[in-house]
């Protein structure tokens, strides 16, 4: 049953095991061990961050090519939410129709891109997809009419997952199970799912292919396997995955807006999560999404306390390398130390000292 | 080996002048003109496109020589160009009198300090990103790739720690504000200056690369390295060199790109960076006269297109890129070897 769910892929090592159990079930049960809204908001971040991380660890850790376009994906499925709810109706329908088209969008387009740029280099594949990528970011904030420009979109979703909206009326275990909780479990479930079917994708032929690919292309072509169409369709793959995680994080925000899908800032977060966590490893994903995030909303207030405290000893200079909004900074650093000199991840080094 | 006794033997075939390329330029410049439909405006667009063209090929040409010859993809490249802008502020700092100064060679020495504090600053710090950043990952794209993007993190972050994180407004000086009218066109001062230091620039570049022994090694190490370094050239110290006129051009670039938008914003390399990754594709990665033209279309398309339809013009650069990859998937100008 386990090795079926999880398609033979252990975590091969015993602290990384308990670590994911550790946060399977904390986020299984997040509305009940860390009641109240922001705890509520960081365990859905970090769901949908799961999937958009391990998506693009399929390009980068599996496959070998770097994408600067992910975050254009995770858009279009925000995008795609945003427009069906916003100018249709809240209702299921509207919402399967805005699914569907963002899919397919997204999709055609990474085909597109893919077919255009990855025939030639791997190289030209990244600098294409940050072009690409950035001219849909200033499109979407430009087309005021349909995206709403900068200020995005504010939209009520389907009745069953509004916070009004209560399927009990006593509170279980403490907890009104109201509309925001269903989100929740829709989120949870979904990117539950959507990472066992990773995890089969990249344990299957299909993905052995894409790991030889990574491992020496030239090879690949020479054993009989187009390079391009497995490339392109992991490219598309990864694509389509990135739109779902936009489509949950649309469901949850309840807004869809350039900065908190299109803005350059993820796509380095999402670099981040998938370094820190091991390049490669679909378990990173989950480590690397999950320390990132809780970093994200913890750390950054402990470090403006940190800089308050450094400017009331009259300490000079500090104070504004440690002030709260400064944090990419030390990010940075750590991110080009762990390339250097820990290129395996998290995940990876856990596995290293078992042996 | 002399030039001369290459050419004495007649039998090696003349290289083909491939101009195709270059005339889209003049060409694109004349369709253009039936479509704007005013003489006047079509010459301030030109203009106006001339200038900016020039600046993205200062910043991009020292990106597109470094990939020719080490088959480095720097995409901290944007990181020299935001320092670059920012060196005026230094440079400005002590000189500000001159800036208000009504004598117009006070004003133009001004921008010179400026240009020049910028230059020798990148300059220096390329020299330490190729050293610090770049030397451990050689010959590794995804590392590299990777790499260079945290540096470039990590700069824009030192830039809000050193300047702060707000846009610092920057004041062009006295004498190269306004425009020149002749006749009903306007043309800006500051813009016929700019081009006037990119071609500058650029035939410099032209001379060095193609009358001088080092010249002649850069444009050799890009077609094949291995047989440069066979010959008894060190082809590292080379790309040193190589990288770090590459990084003080971006700088010189960043500091008439400031002046330009008469702004500083951290963020300002990262948004050229951009551009410049369409240009150095569409001239060709690792050709210099690719990259002037590249620069060129890619800056006339946009001021044509901003013009005629504004919707467009922020696909119109992608659409470019298109358009020539399908003509020539190797670009303008491909380098031989790849």
């Amino acid at each position: 049953m386990l090795n079926s769910l999880l398609s033979g892929d252990y975590p091969r090592s015993r602290p990384l095991a308990m670590v994911l159990a550790l946060i399977l079930v904390s986020l299984a049960f997040a509305p009940f061990l860390f009641p109240g809204s922001q705890p509520l908001n960081v365990a859905a971040k970090i769901c949908v961050f799961i999937i958009l991380v391990a998506s693009y660890d399929l390009l980068l850790g599996y496959t070998g090519i770097v994408s600067f376009a992910h975050t254009m994906f995770y858009g279009i499925g925000g995008y795609g939410v945003a427009i069906a709810m916003y100018n249709f109706s809240p209702s299921w329908d509207a919402l399967a129709i805005g699914i569907v088209i963002a899919l397919v969008l997204s999709m055609l387009l990474a085909l597109l891109i893919g077919l255009f740029s990855l025939r030639v280099r791997a190289i030209f594949f990244a600098m294409i997809t940050l072009a690409v990528a950035s001219a849909f970011a200033i499109l979407a904030s430009q087309l005021n009419e349909i995206t709403g420009g900068e200020d995005g979109r504010s939209y009520r979703i389907p009745e069953l997952l509004r916070p009004a909206f209560r399927l009990f009326d006593d509170p279980v275990l403490g907890v009104n199970i109201n509309g925001r909780i269903l989100t929740y479990y829709l989120i949870f479930c979904s990117a539950l799912i959507l990472f066992l079917l990773a995890l089969r994708v990249i344990n299957s032929p299909f993905g052995r292919v894409l790991q030889a690919i990574r491992e020496n292309d030239f090879r690949a072509e020479a054993l009989g396997y187009r390079v391009v169409v497995y490339r392109s369709i992991a490219n598309c793959l990864s694509a389509g995955m990135a739109t779902l995680a936009g489509v949950l994080m649309a469901l949850w925000l309840r807004y869809t807006g350039p900065d908190t899908t299109l803005s350059f800032a993820i796509m380095i977060d999402i670099l981040l999560m998938v370094v820190i966590g091991g390049m490669g490893t679909l378990y990173g994903a989950v480590l690397g999404a999950t320390i990132f995030i809780l970093a994200q909303n913890y750390l950054q207030v402990l470090m403006g306390q940190f800089s308050k405290a450094l400017e009331a000893a009259g300490v000079p200079l500090l104070p504004s390398l440690f002030h709260a909004d400064r944090w990419l900074l030390w990010l940075g650093i750590l991110f080009v130390l762990s390339v250097y000199f820990f290129p395996v991840g998290i995940v990876g080094k856990l596995r290293q000292m078992r042996k | 080996m002399s030039t001369a006794a290459i050419s004495d033997t007649a039998a090696l075939p003349k290289v083909k002048l491939d101009l195709l390329p270059i005339l889209l330029v003049p060409g694109l410049m004349l369709l253009a003109l039936p479509f704007v439909g005013s003489f006047s405006t079509w010459v301030t667009l030109t203009v106006a496109a001339l200038a900016m063209g020039m600046m993205i090929f200062l910043m991009a040409s020292g990106l597109t020589l470094v990939f020719g010859l080490m088959d480095v993809l720097n995409f901290g490249h944007g990181v020299f160009i935001s320092f670059g802008a920012y060196m005026s502020l230094v440079a400005l700092g002590p000189l500000a009198g001159w800036v208000e100064s009504p004598n117009i060679w006070l004003n133009i020495g001004v921008l010179l300090a400026c240009i020049l504090v910028a230059m020798v600053v990148t300059g220096a710090l390329g020299w330490a990103f190729e050293r610090v950043v770049i030397r451990p990952v050689y010959g590794q794209h995804l590392k590299q790739i990777l790499i260079t993007m945290g540096g470039m993190i990590v700069a824009e972050q030192m830039i809000h720690v050193i300047w702060g994180a707000s846009p610092i407004p920057l004041r062009l000086p006295e004498g190269l504000r306004g425009a020149i009218v002749i006749g009903d066109a306007a043309m800006e001062k500051y813009r016929v200056i700019a081009v006037v230091v990119g071609l500058t620039v650029f035939g410099a570049m032209y001379l060095v690369l193609n009358r001088t022994k080092i010249g002649l090694l850069i444009r050799a190490g890009v077609e094949n390295a291995e047989m440069v370094e066979a010959l008894g050239y060190k082809i590292r110290r080379l790309f040193v060199g190589v990288f770090i006129a590459g990084s003080a051009l971006a700088g010189l670039g960043g500091v008439l790109w400031a002046f330009y938008r008469q702004t500083l914003t951290a963020g300002m390399g990262m948004e050229v960076n951009v551009l410049i990754f369409i240009v150095i594709i569409i001239g060709g990665l690792g050709s210099v006269g690719g990259c002037f033209t590249g620069a060129l279309l890619v800056a006339l398309v946009a001021n044509y297109t901003g013009f005629l339809a504004p919707k467009l013009a922020l696909g119109s650069s992608i659409l470019l890129m298109v358009l020539i990859l399908l003509w020539r998937p190797q670009g303008l100008y491909p380098v031989a070897k790849r």
